[in-house]
């Protein structure tokens, strides 16, 4: 009697499991079959090569260049912006505070990832943008900048607290070793902890570039909607993850090109951030043997 | 001479009271042994002669301590400079995750040379004043990691040597190895004794008696005995000196 009960439970549990899988694997297949349709239409050689992007005008081209510069603009602003305060907060965080002040801090760090994103558009938009406006003459309302900058206090969070976990996790012996050497607190930080700690603070900006290329509302609200080929930060630029917002609330009818021109966008993503993922999850298992 | 002169020292992690009103000089060149049962205060007192207790929450000393006639807790002091003069070696080998040549680089960089050639020999010196040369004058752009224990230790005590401090404290540097590495590390103190005044802690009673020229009992935060190392075990004053050596406690 207590094993077939115990067998509903493991039976539930693992199903549970299954649904997530199960969820992923109908995920990835929708993503390929509708993009497989798309292709057929649409040659792949033109979808990576052709500069325009105008599946939504009478003229059409396919181009993905211009999502995937504006993406990569969006994304780069924020990286440089969150990457050296994210950084320098871990290194204040484990190398400097007092334990006390680390142990409440931290937390409050973390409340800015709790902040919904589409908060930080309307900030980005209302805020940042006329805040730069009156330093950049000419600025349009909408731009890459700002919400590039935005976008990058967002992820701050992410990149101090995780490379902050990985510098406090590493033996106090090495510190030691450095402060018996007559090292400040700043050669033992910046000789000694970052570069024993690099694979995970690697990983937090990985996972970070991750995040910022997958995030939508802050982009969409403030980067704008044009996608246009350029590295310009002043521009309107559109990432893949706008144009996937603005088909999909649009009056575009389903099972038309145009429609699927959202699969092939989003499975482009995906390939970016499944690439990401396994080099952070490949550096984590590498990295975990060493100080064990 | 006086190498390093305690004068009633006191330390207190917060209320706790560690090292009770200690006074011991120490000769240039010569190797002094601190013993005694765990908790008994003597890596605490190794750590306050090249001020590694700085960092630790709540720690408090009373008291004077001087190496080569200079108060090293003067506030005039730039601690970094203490620590360059006064080496350290650890319980566990901690070399940094880089070069072995790096490892032993590294005092010298953190310094501001960045001159190659006196990098270089300064490596190959250390190294050798270490016994780990000709073991490792082929792999010096390995990781250090790589090496064995007892390998560790030595780029440890490389490490250390190569600033050229005037003395090195040991905090039982041998605990955490096999005999035949503890048995260098033994030779190793012997002869480094001629150019360095060396205070090492050790659990080990053996290992006090033939590395130590005078050891130093201590126990419960009271230095107990301090003696010449062959008087100390053959004929020791105090009682309780007695039934640690002896190995009735401890």
């Amino acid at each position: 009697m207590k094993n077939t009960g115990e067998k509903i439970i493991e039976g539930a549990l693992a199903f549970s499991g299954l649904i997530t899988i199960l969820t992923t694997l109908g995920i990835i297949w929708v993503l390929v079959s509708e993009s497989f349709s798309f292709f057929q239409v649409v040659s792949v050689s033109d979808f990576i090569t052709d500069t325009e992007w105008t599946p939504l005008f009478t003229q059409k081209h396919y181009g993905i260049l211009p999502l995937l510069a504006g993406t990569f603009l969006t994304t780069a602003i924020a990286i440089l912006t969150a990457m050296p305060i994210g950084i320098s907060i871990a290194v204040y965080l484990s190398e400097y505070a007092p334990k006390n002040f680390r142990k409440s801090i931290k937390p409050a760090l973390e409340v800015l990832a709790a902040v919904p994103t589409v908060v930080y558009g309307f900030f980005a938009l209302t805020v940042v943008t006329p805040f730069l406006q009156s330093i950049i003459p000419g600025l349009g309302s909408f731009n890459a900048l700002s919400a590039g900058l935005v976008m990058g206090i967002m992820i701050i969070p992410m990149i101090s607290s995780l490379s902050e976990d990985a510098l406090h996790s590493l033996p106090k012996s090495l510190r030691e070793a450095s402060y018996g050497m007559g090292a400040t607190r700043f050669q033992t930080a910046f000789k000694v902890a970052v570069p024993a700690a690099s694979s995970g603070i690697i990983v937090s900006i990985i996972l970070a570039i991750a995040r910022a290329i997958g995030e939508t509302m802050i982009v969409a609200i403030a980067a704008g909607q044009q996608p246009i080929l350029t590295l310009d930060p002043r521009d309107a630029v559109e990432t893949i993850t706008a144009y996937i917002v603005q088909v999909s609330l649009g009056d575009v009818p389903h099972g038309s090109l145009a429609y699927k021109t959202i699969f092939a966008a989003g499975i482009t993503l995906f390939i970016f951030t499944f690439i990401l993922n396994n080099i952070s999850f490949w550096i984590k298992k590498k990295y975990q043997e060493k100080y064990d | 001479m006086k190498h390093i002169e305690a004068n009633n020292v006191n330390a207190y992690y917060g209320e706790n009271h560690v090292l009770k009103d200690i006074s011991l000089t120490m000769k240039a060149n010569t190797v002094t042994a601190f013993i005694g049962p765990s908790g008994c205060g003597k890596s605490t007192f190794l750590r306050c002669l090249n001020r590694m207790n700085d960092y630790i929450d709540g720690f408090r000393k009373e008291g004077d301590i001087f190496i080569e006639g200079n108060d090293i807790y003067d506030k005039k002091v730039r601690v970094e400079e203490l620590r360059q003069k006064v080496g350290m070696v650890f319980q566990k080998p901690n070399p940094f995750p880089k070069t072995i040549f790096e490892n032993v680089a590294y005092g010298l960089k953190i310094q501001g040379i960045k001159n190659k050639n006196i990098l270089e020999e300064a490596v190959e010196r250390s190294l050798q004043q270490a016994a780990l040369w000709n073991e490792v004058k082929d792999s010096l752009h390995k990781s250090a990691l790589s090496l064995s224990g007892g390998q560790q230790q030595r780029v440890c005590i490389a490490r250390a040597l190569a600033v050229e401090p005037s003395t090195l404290l040991m905090d039982e540097p041998a605990s955490a190895l096999d005999p035949i590495s503890t048995a260098k590390i033994e030779d190793l103190i012997a002869e480094l004794k001629d150019n360095y005044t060396i205070v090492i802690v050790t659990h080990n009673m053996q290992q006090a008696a033939r590395v130590s020229d005078k050891t130093a009992f201590f126990y419960m935060g009271n230095l107990i005995e301090y003696d010449k190392t062959k008087e100390l075990f053959t004929n020791p004053k105090n009682e309780r000196t007695e039934n640690y050596i002896t190995g009735r406690f401890g």
